[in-house]
């Protein structure tokens, strides 16, 4: 059925449809319409789970780890503020290796205070040991959320789906939204452990000694370098089901391209306009969309960037006294590259500000122009 | 008098905990755990009872039982409850377990959270009166006066009433118990099972290593916590009603200060303003009954 909503509500009904059993949650802007829709469904006796509306995102994650580790099906939404104050908490839910799966609508951090677009939250949860999935636009927002939850039951290792705040938050597209049987089929009910089995007692997180805790480390490394595969897997499948998939990244147009432009999330939107724009024009250049980030998709990536010898990184983030945090981790990944690539980062539309096709014209112009690649990334500004 | 081995209920702390000898916090654990059965799940977070319950791959208790984070025992228990509820669980009791500080200072808000929602399992605080795991640090359930390793000159500030706290939110049980009355502490823990909603075990368990006392004081040191009305033992239903347990031989407060080392430097004015303080606060729970 097809319905127009916002990317917010696209997040609560694909949460409904995963017969997710317990949300928990706590209010911030812009991640609240997806809990007063939950709400809603809820009061209305249409939410198939229960809501625990905790006091703060930290205990709210606290809930969500503790019913996941116990079998549930469990799910939280924030931003910004929120998610920072989640942080030892994510921390925690991958190393218990529980699968909650989180919407995190992604806000700039204060200070200055802001309301708008800036993927510096979910980027500095990195290291958390979080799958992290960042989405295009509302459908793909919808889709994800309902891959997640196979993904992270699958490798039991929590994940979180990452939306742009407004962008998509708040914009309404129309989007493609399957039948509760449909959804079934691709997604079985719960099946993970429940580790606190009064008949079979178990100890989950004891205090452990350095080389038990190097060997758990281990444990977790190879779950989420097996994650790849698997969100892989989950994805066809998906597309088998519902007939759309998008792969752990996505290329158009590279063959015979002397720049690649990379993106993320929904300045990708954009830049597939533009580029269009500019290969009518005859310039050779073609997109990389990354939508995983974490596992990194770095041998995919180094593959299909292999015969492209310029790469431009355009992004909505920065790691101050380094540069934009994609930009980083593609270098990373294309190190050990047979032939060396020039790779120029850019950062634009920070705090949430336009990036037009206008834009992202200048970026590719002055990429394929550039004599030397800066280490610096280069500030693309709006005018105040 | 000779104890027949089956008239002795089942145990669910084993034998071999990592606490130290004569450890309050483990014989409160131990009580509380014995009335409570193996049938439940439970929740420890940072402080000593987690180091009682065992580094892996060892595990002193008997139940199924997750080591979580500092400051969140009450959603910790919470989530799992809920989670046993849907999965028709709901004859699983849920019980967490907390130090002073983990309930005091930085998991207050998250306990309130719960309380106030009035989630359904069972809170204890197993209060030593400081930071013992980290090695004797001041919190707000330290007593005036008493000495700490932040605390050099004798704390400042007198224990902050977590009771009053706790029935400000209107639980439907919250209740003092402490080590050496064991037949009340069990009494209670019983009670507190059979309820549902959010209840709350204030807990006092003497630490001989941060009191500064010899290792088999703990007993004694918590009957005349008791018996001085320091610690009064008492029951609030619907954080209304107030029941005192047990009437105390209302003994002078030297008696219990004078066990312990943390109150070594006490001048005779310090021992006078306790002196009064406890009368004060045991008038104040009588008018309350
Ligand atoms: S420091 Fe105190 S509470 Fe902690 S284990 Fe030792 S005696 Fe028990």
């Amino acid at each position: 059925m097809k319905k127009f909503i916002t990317g917010n509500h696209a997040v609560a009904e694909a949460v409904r449809l995963c017969r997710t059993q317990i949300v928990a949650a706590y209010p911030i802007t812009p991640q609240t319409p997806i809990y007063e829709k939950l709400s809603d469904w809820e009061a209305a006796g249409e939410l198939g789970g229960i809501m625990m509306r905790t006091e703060s995102e930290h205990s709210a994650m606290a809930a969500c780890l503790s019913a996941s580790l116990a079998g549930v099906r469990a799910f939280t939404a924030t931003s910004s503020q929120g998610l920072a104050l989640m942080h030892e908490m994510l921390h925690f839910a991958s190393g218990c290796r529980a699968p909650v799966v989180m919407a995190c609508v992604n806000r700039t951090l204060a200070a200055p205070w802001a309301f708008w677009s800036d993927q510096t939250d979910s980027l500095s949860q990195r290291d958390t040991g979080w799958i992290q999935i960042y989405c295009e636009d509302n459908q793909e927002v919808f889709d994800s959320v309902i891959q997640a939850f196979r993904i992270a039951e699958g490798v039991l290792l929590p994940c979180m789906v990452v939306l742009e705040a407004n962008y998509i938050s708040h914009f309404m597209e129309p989007i493609e939204v399957p039948e509760q049987e449909q959804t079934d089929r691709f997604l079985p009910p719960v099946k993970i452990p429940e580790r606190f089995d009064v008949d079979n007692p178990s100890f989950v997180a004891p205090v452990v000694s350095q080389v038990q805790f190097e060997a758990f480390r281990h444990l977790s490394y190879e779950a989420m370098s097996n994650a790849l595969d698997v969100i892989e897997e989950v994805d066809r499948d998906f597309g088998d089901h519902f007939g759309r998939n998008y792969g752990l990244v996505e290329a158009v147009g590279l063959d015979g391209a002397e720049l690649a432009l990379v993106t993320t999330a929904t300045i990708t939107s954009t830049a597939r306009v533009a580029l269009a724009g500019l290969r009518e024009k005859g310039h050779r250049v073609g997109l990389v969309k990354i939508r995983v980030f974490r596992p990194f998709p770095t041998r995919i990536l180094r593959e299909i960037l292999e015969p492209v010898p310029r790469v431009a990184v355009l992004e909505r983030n920065l790691s101050l006294g380094r540069e934009g945090i994609f930009c980083s981790e593609l270098k990373a990944a294309l190190v050990n590259s047979e032939k060396p690539h020039h790779v120029q980062g850019y950062l634009a539309g920070m705090g949430g500000t336009n990036v037009d096709p206008d834009l992202i014209e200048r970026v590719v112009i002055d990429a394929l122009s550039r004599e030397r690649v800066s280490d610096e990334p280069i500030w693309m500004m709006e005018k105040k | 008098m000779v104890v027949k081995a089956q008239s002795r209920p089942a145990e669910v702390l084993r034998p071999g905990h990592a606490g130290c000898p004569g450890c309050g916090h483990a014989m409160g654990m131990r009580m509380v755990l014995r009335a409570l059965g193996n049938r439940a799940v439970v929740v420890v977070v940072p402080s000593c009872v987690a180091v009682i319950s065992g580094p892996y791959p060892y595990a002193a208790l008997n139940v199924p039982m997750f080591h979580s984070a500092f400051e969140i025992a009450a959603p910790t228990a919470a989530g799992i409850s809920q989670a046993l509820k849907i999965q028709g669980k709901d004859d699983i009791p849920v019980l967490a377990f907390a130090g002073d500080g983990g309930t005091f200072d930085i998991g207050l808000q998250s306990l309130s959270g719960a309380a106030d929602r009035n989630e359904d399992f069972i809170y204890v605080c197993m209060d030593n009166e400081a930071y013992m795991n980290t090695g004797i640090q001041v919190s707000s359930a330290t007593p005036r006066y008493a000495w700490t390793g932040t605390s050099p000159m004798g704390n400042t500030r007198r224990k902050k009433h977590i009771m009053e706290i706790m029935a400000a939110h209107r639980i439907p049980y919250a209740a003092t118990a402490c080590i050496g009355f064991a037949d009340d502490l069990t009494a209670k823990v019983k009670k507190a099972k059979e309820m549902r909603g959010t209840r709350f075990l204030h807990l006092l368990s003497p630490c001989p290593t941060g009191w500064k006392m010899e290792q088999h004081l703990s007993p004694k040191a918590a009957v005349a916590a008791v018996e001085t009305n320091i610690f009064p033992l008492y029951e609030i239903f619907g954080g209304s009603e107030y029941v005192i347990n047990y009437r105390s031989k209302g003994l002078p407060v030297e008696t219990y200060l004078s066990l312990q080392g943390r109150y070594r430097h006490l001048r005779p004015e310090d021992v006078k303003s306790i002196q009064a303080e406890t009368d004060r606060n045991w008038e104040e729970l009588k008018r309350r009954v």
